[in-house]
């Protein structure tokens, strides 16, 4: 468990990881002569969208267009949508990103991300769609007291969505900065306010409409992009990616992550370890523990959930699954083309310099492929791939808010606190919107709160949560006789504090203790490495003095950091949670919180046995296998 | 969410057609789900432990690894692709046969309420 203790795999919980790792991005934006390109560019596709919005405003008259668009939504829309809605910044960039920087391995990484709907697919989205309206607590609300499940429900939903939303937000903010030079609170409250725009007035029609708009962009960007990359090899694969090996930049990067072992290999032998795995993940088990919260999680994700009620019936709800996986899988293979593009054209050198979690890798393979920094075409392309960044930011937020606001208003105010009463069409719209200002509120104050906070941590708790808590849940209740209102509350909760629980005490965050011994480390060596450095420079062979200028740059940079580490943790001995070392070695917890949350369903249902949930079992399986009286939410 | 008892649910959930339905559908689902999980584990597995296996090139510089990766993505959309097909030519007629004959006693236009959280 060696590896737990690198500071690269400190920050290696998700792809997302990779996106907000470093607190400082070099200046990687479009030119200064170019400013104007990007403005327009963004203006377009917010010009679009705020159309789209206006259009969809007119539509939003009863509860069911705010939050699921009257169910008049297409399989092929929705399969769109929910591909708009899961491809986030840290998918877009964050996989590239660790592709053009560890090879294989960040390869490996995106597979989870479509495997995990084939559990949406075959266990979840139909059963949802036949008895389910508009949120995940309707499903859980069936067969059990409807009070006490809503209130746990709309507590999850709430809780997955903030972590999901902080991350967006707080990675959105770090990442328009870089893209287009603004300042990270004006970029929180742009995208705050831009969400709320499209939510507000144009509910869950505009939302869908802009993930929509989003996938197509995104899509089309990839796919220019890997042609432009590709065509000189004649669409060969080998004979790609044998050029990306024969590259001496990779080969420079196999041989620094390597290390010692590296000096007895050949040149050929370094490429050809860029296509082998164990350059990122270093633990198994670590890796095996993402891959169940990703399988797991995304079936449980609220904002995914409420995308099968936009559509009119189960079979609709399965055509939208294989059109996500369609377009879901699809993009991630064009990631592998544009991570392996990125490392052959731009270098892992240059990728990691501007940003060190190499979130910056398909932003520079566009505008190198357009012809560099200086060339129109090419400052066009960053324009662009920075304009579909920044809308892929938006929609995964807006169907974020939808998700919070829905059980806010929907499972909290309408079913809890005004239970038993009568609440008009008009009343429910308007409650749901106001819930929307309240968690669009929340959702810039909380992204300018945690400025600098490590994003990563945040986006694994979310899918810790919904794998942990939702999963067992929703999957129980449409699957087991048994399952009731006791098993539900009981899962729900261990689910919950077993996954943050966990995460609090894991390596994930900052050990002052681990850090200054670290610091200390690199202080001690500094001298010994500053004399041999200096030796070398003094060299003949201009080759090895121009090296040693490096190391020594090197040195200093990594002697400042050690100082700066030791005087920010000067009085600090314990993380956070006041441990001075991690008391759980697993960076995400999904081996132990998920089946942790299963036996919490399944020991609450049978030790509070219920006898309604199991006389009510037979409707339930009977609705959800036939699709008997489906909530109509279509306008008649 | 109690519906508007019209449909006697009992009376399905008995009738051979659902319990036919029932037994066909779940095996197929379940096991689906069971193979997908453990391919999918497979390559996390094998990229830990058999390095060696994965390393072996087969194509160009392509090795068993890599294309094992993306194996993973064709045996997905192949799940999906399966089920889809199987459902629309089986379970979805099976579904629509048993909901027509069942929802004979409900009223024309009967519906869960709109707007209305019952």
């Amino acid at each position: 468990m060696k590896s737990l203790t690198r500071p690269c795999s400190v920050a290696a919980l998700l792809a997302a990881s990779a996106i907000f790792a470093s607190p400082a991005f070099a200046q990687a934006g479009v030119g200064e002569n170019y400013r104007w390109l990007t403005f327009t560019v963004f203006a377009a596709v917010i010009a679009v969208t705020m159309y789209v919005t206006y259009l969809a405003a007119k539509r939003v008259r009863s509860a069911s267009d705010f939050y699921t668009a009257g169910g008049g939504v297409s399989g092929l829309q929705n399969g769109w949508a929910i591909a708009g809605d899961y491809l986030s910044a840290a998918s877009f960039l964050g996989i590239a990103g660790l592709i053009s920087l560890y090879g294989y391995d960040g390869f490996m990484y995106s597979v989870g991300w479509l495997v995990a709907y084939v559990a949406v697919l075959l266990l979840i989205a139909e059963p949802c769609r036949n008895i389910g309206r508009y949120t995940l607590s309707d499903i859980l609300a069936y067969r059990n007291d409807p009070k006490k499940v809503r209130i746990v429900g709309a507590l999850s939903t709430i809780t997955v969505s903030t972590f999901y939303l902080t991350a967006q937000m707080v990675g959105g903010g770090v990442l328009v900065k870089t893209l287009i030079g603004i300042n990270y609170e004006t970029s929180v409250v742009g995208v705050g306010i831009l969400m709320l725009a499209y939510v507000l007035f144009g509910g869950m029609v505009a939302t869908t409409w802009v993930q929509i708009i989003k996938a197509v962009l995104l899509v089309t960007a990839s796919i220019i992009i890997v042609i432009l990359v590709w065509a000189p090899y004649g669409f060969s694969l080998p004979g790609f990616l044998g050029d990306v090996v024969a590259d001496p930049k990779v080969q420079a990067r196999v041989a620094t992550l390597l290390g010692d072992p590296a000096k007895t290999m050949s040149a050929a032998q370094l490429g050809q370890r860029f296509l082998e795995p164990g350059l990122y993940f270093k633990a198994p088990i670590d890796q095996i523990s993402l891959g169940m919260a990703l399988v797991f999680g995304t079936a449980g994700l609220p904002h995914i959930l409420m995308r099968f009620f936009t559509v009119r019936n189960a079979v609709q709800a399965r055509k939208s699954v294989v059109w996500a996986m369609v377009v879901i899988g699809g993009f991630y293979v064009l990631t592998l083309f544009l991570g392996f593009g990125a490392a052959r054209l731009v270098g892992p050198g240059n990728i990691a310099t501007v940003d060190a979690g190499g979130n910056m890798a398909a932003p520079l393979l566009a505008q190198y492929i357009g012809g560099g920094q200086n060339s129109f075409f090419g400052n066009f392309m960053l324009a662009f791939v920075s304009a579909v960044a920044f809308a892929t930011i938006v929609a995964v937020v807006a169907g974020l808010v939808l998700a919070s606001a829905s059980a806010m208003a929907h499972d909290l105010f309408v079913g809890v606190i005004r239970a038993g009463k009568e609440t008009t069409p008009q009343g429910q719209v308007q409650a749901a919107r106001v819930a929307t200002l309240i968690v669009g509120a929340m959702s810039i104050g909380i992204g300018i709160a945690a400025k600098g906070q490590n994003a990563a941590v945040l986006v694994g708790l979310a899918f810790a949560v919904a794998a942990s808590a939702n999963f067992p849940c929703v999957l129980l209740t449409l699957h087991w006789k048994r399952c009731n209102t006791g098993g539900i509350v009981t899962g729900m909760l261990i689910g919950t504090i077993a996954a943050v629980g966990l995460t609090l005490v894991s390596p994930n965050l900052t050990y002052p203790k681990a850090v200054k011994a670290a610091a200390h480390k690199v202080l001690d060596a500094a001298p010994a490495k500053r004399a041999a450095a200096s030796e070398a420079l003094a060299s003949p062979d201009a080759g090895v003095s121009a090296k040693a200028a490096k190391d020594l740059a090197a040195l200093d940079t990594a002697i400042g950091k050690a100082n700066a580490d030791l005087a920010k943790w000067a009085n600090d001995d314990t993380s956070f949670m006041g441990l001075e070392k991690p008391l759980f070695e697993l960076k995400n917890p999904g081996l132990i919180s998920i089946p942790l949350g299963f036996l919490g369903v399944i020991l609450g249902s049978l030790f509070m046995r219920d006898r309604r949930a199991e006389d009510s079992w037979n409707e339930v399986y009977a609705r959800q296998n036939t699709g008997l009286l489906v909530s109509k939410s279509v306008a008649h | 969410m109690a519906t508007p008892n019209v449909v006697d649910w009992d009376a399905i959930i008995r009738d051979p057609r659902f319990q036919s339905l029932h037994r066909r559908k779940s095996m197929f689902l379940w096991g689906l789900m069971a193979l997908s999980v453990v391919y999918y584990f497979l390559l996390p597995i094998g990229a830990a432990y058999y390095q060696e296996l994965f390393k072996i090139r087969v194509w160009g510089v392509i090795n068993i690894g890599l294309l094992f990766a993306l194996s993973e993505f064709v045996v997905a959309w192949a799940i999906a692709v399966v089920y889809s097909r199987r459902a629309s030519r089986d379970f979805d007629r099976m579904a629509a046969e048993i909901a027509a004959e069942f929802s004979g006693s409900r009223p024309e236009g009967v519906t869960v309420k709109e707007g209305v959280t019952v």
